[in-house]
């Protein structure tokens, strides 16, 4: 049993402007066997939220308190908090050239669990999670993310996810850019990943289709770096018909 | 009609983000790279004040004892050989066939390494010659001490095989290497810098590549003080391939120096330049200067000219200059690509964000930079040396990386 707990975040970013804030008191509990949808407008700070809890060095936390099972996550390094059972499934996922798929999955694999998995099973495993996910396995000696389009990009990060087995995942997007097919067989991963009752999952998106196949049980719009409402799976079906509008202060 | 295209890269790459891709472009009179002077009198050339296109990168004022006019100090340089039975080691005399057929001496340096070493190290492959392990040459030199050397490589035609010139020790050495490959041969000429930090080397590589020969030539360079490489490469006759290949690793206080100039003058040959760099720590310099050029007559001409450097600490400088000058529209490609960049901070965090640790994110970051012109290298031990070297070296790179780290923190 994992709880991520979030508590009155704020965080800002150094701009050529000065400090801005992006996050004006974020709470939120994510315990694990829970699926929770966060949607909001561009620019409302969904991926800060993501990046922050990752410990991204550009973002500055300047109120608040995240724990994972009352561990103080923002003591830890960015490898610490992955290891600790935090994962992100980042909007735009960065190419490593020159570092394989296999090379970086089994190096990722050992630091997480503190030991070199068994290379039998281990080979299997991937092949099996790459095969489920429609990834070719020639994918395993390409470069991290080289060269990949952007659903494959995706895919390789729900294979991530599948592989290191995390307590927390934060999926940032990971249903823009894919095809009706491609959205399914990510889907369908996650729900794998799921089933096992033991992550916690927050699915940042802008669309409702990929609630269709992930089932949140809590949905939360998220206005101007903070949470305005939250709700059960009808309040996105009500944010598919009425966009944000009713959340949005009107301009002056 | 003879149709000029010259090209030049305007401000060098350095300490910073700078990219650099196309093809042939905007002409720029230059003097074409063909009217380089070369001689093999000591007094055609002067000791050179840094101010000459071909030294204007190159620390001069700690070149001093290199370019005395004088030969070797006694025990200054040792070789070792070990070879084949295939192989046949001897030596020449300044002006005794074939050492000067192939390499003219374009600079101080190589003209010292020319016409003061009294014995030229001559190593020839037999033709038809299919070697199984490569030729070794330890070139040991000792601290203090100035040398010359110079080597004449010698292959026959359809002959394969690889030839090592491994350089450690220390001492000034001026040294020039010159390589004949024959017809239909396969050659790979590695020379390894693996001096102690106070070496200084000054080289001139001059190749002449045979007639639907494949020539491989890789330059590493790790130790010394002050490394220049100057390679050049002609073809004797059409359907020739050069792969030219570098690999540079440059900490505080090292210059290292690598220029290349592939001549295409008969038809349909290829020439394939890569080379990369990783630099770190205060002062670190390297220089990369890179001239391909394609004569009225080299129709069908294949080239691409790649270098990139990866800049890991503040303070380290790496200057590129890639020039290609065109003179028939008849050519299969030409382009080029040079960049320079810090490390990336985001490749960093994506490792990191899956539990890999600090220092082995930057690890397998470098070593994912030179991935691939290692695997062209394709001699399976130097291969090996050079993922140790290049660990060895990141050693450092992680003490000063993690202090760096730790004042952010
Ligand atoms: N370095 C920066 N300088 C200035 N503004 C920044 C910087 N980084 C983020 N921001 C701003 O912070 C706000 C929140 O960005 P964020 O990426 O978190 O939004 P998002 O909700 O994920 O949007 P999207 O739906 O488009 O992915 C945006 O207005 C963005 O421009
Ligand atoms: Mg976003």
């Amino acid at each position: 049993m994992a709880t991520l707990k979030i508590r009155d975040l704020h965080v800002s970013v150094e701009t050529e402007q000065g400090t801005k804030e992006i996050l004006r008191g974020v709470d939120l509990t994510v315990r694990s066997g829970e699926t929770h949808a966060i949607m909001g407008p561009n620019g409302s700070g969904k991926s800060t939220l993501a990046y922050s809890i990752a410990g991204h060095p550009k973002y500055t936390v300047t109120n608040g308190t995240v724990t994972l099972d009352d561990e103080d996550l923002l003591a830890m390094s960015v490898d610490e908090r992955a290891r600790a059972g935090l994962f992100l499934a980042m909007q735009y996922p960065v190419e490593v050239p020159g570092v394989t798929v296999a090379n970086f999955l089994r190096t990722a694999k050992t630091a997480i669990d503190g030991e070199a998995p068994k290379l039998r099973t281990w080979v299997k495993d991937v092949k099996t999670a790459m095969t489920q996910l429609r990834m070719d396995p020639a994918f395993a000696e390409r470069g991290v993310n080289e060269g990949f389009s952007g659903g494959e990009k995706k895919r390789h990060e729900i294979l991530q996810m599948e592989l290191l087995a995390p307590r927390v995942a934060i999926l940032d997007e990971t249903d823009s850019g894919l095809d009706v097919d491609a959205l399914k067989v990510v889907s369908e991963g996650v729900n794998r990943v799921k089933a096992s009752g033991e992550v916690g999952v927050l699915l940042i998106t802008h669309y409702t289709r990929i609630l269709r196949y992930i089932t949140p049980d809590f949905v939360h719009v998220f206005v101007d770096g903070r949470i305005a409402e939250q709700g059960g799976r009808e309040l996105a079906d009500r944010l598919e018909n009425e966009g944000y509008d009713r959340f949005v202060p009107a301009p002056a | 009609m003879t149709n000029t295209t010259q090209e030049q890269a305007a401000p060098t790459a350095q300490n910073g983000l700078f990219e650099h891709a196309h093809g042939a472009g905007s002409p720029v009179p230059l003097q074409s790279r063909a009217e380089r002077r070369t001689s093999f009198d000591v007094a055609d050339f002067a000791l050179p004040t840094g101010r000459e296109e071909e030294w204007r990168f190159t620390p001069i004022d700690l070149l001093r004892g290199v370019l005395e006019d004088r030969v070797s100090d006694p025990g200054a340089l040792s070789y070792d050989v070990s070879a084949p039975d295939a192989v046949v080691v001897g030596s020449l005399t300044p002006g005794q066939s074939p050492r000067g057929s192939v390499l003219a001496p374009a600079d101080r340096a190589a003209v010292l390494a020319h016409a003061r070493t009294p014995e030229a190290l001559h190593v020839r492959i037999a033709p038809d010659a299919q070697l199984s392990e490569p030729v070794r040459v330890v070139l040991q030199g000792a601290a203090g001490l100035r040398s010359n050397t110079h080597v004449v490589i010698d292959a026959g035609a359809h002959s394969s095989g690889t030839v090592v010139l491994d350089h450690v020790g220390s001492g000034q050495h001026a040294g020039n290497v010159e390589i004949r490959t024959g017809d239909g041969s396969q050659i790979t000429v590695v020379s390894l810098q693996r001096w102690a930090d106070d070496a200084i080397h000054l080289a001139q590589h001059d190749a002449q590549v045979g007639r639907d020969a494949r020539f491989k030539h890789v330059v590493v360079s790790l130790g010394g003080k002050v490394v220049r490489v100057n390679v050049n490469v002609r073809y004797a006759g059409p359907g020739g391939e050069a792969t030219l290949l570098g690999v540079y690793f440059a900490d505080a206080g090292q210059h290292l120096e690598h220029r290349s100039f592939v001549d295409h003058e008969p038809a349909r040959c290829t020439s394939l330049v890569t080379y990369k760099g990783a630099l770190q720590g205060e002062t670190a310099h390297t220089v990369w200067v890179g001239d391909v050029l394609i004569q009225a007559s080299a129709e069908g001409t294949s080239t691409y000219e790649l270098n990139r450097n990866l800049v890991l600490t503040e303070g380290a400088r790496a200057d590129s200059v890639p020039n290609l000058e065109i003179k028939t529209g008849q050519i299969e490609g030409a382009g080029h690509a040079s960049a320079t960049g810090r490390f990336d901070d985001e490749q960093l965090f994506y490792l990191q964000a899956r539990g890999i640790p600090q220092v082995e994110a930057r690890r397998l970051v470098v070593r994912g930079f030179f991935a691939d012109v290692i695997a062209q290298i394709a001699v399976p031990d130097i291969q090996e040396l050079l993922m140790a070297a290049i660990e060895e070296e990141l050693t450092g790179a992680m003490l000063v990386g993690s202090a760096a780290a730790g004042e952010q923190a």
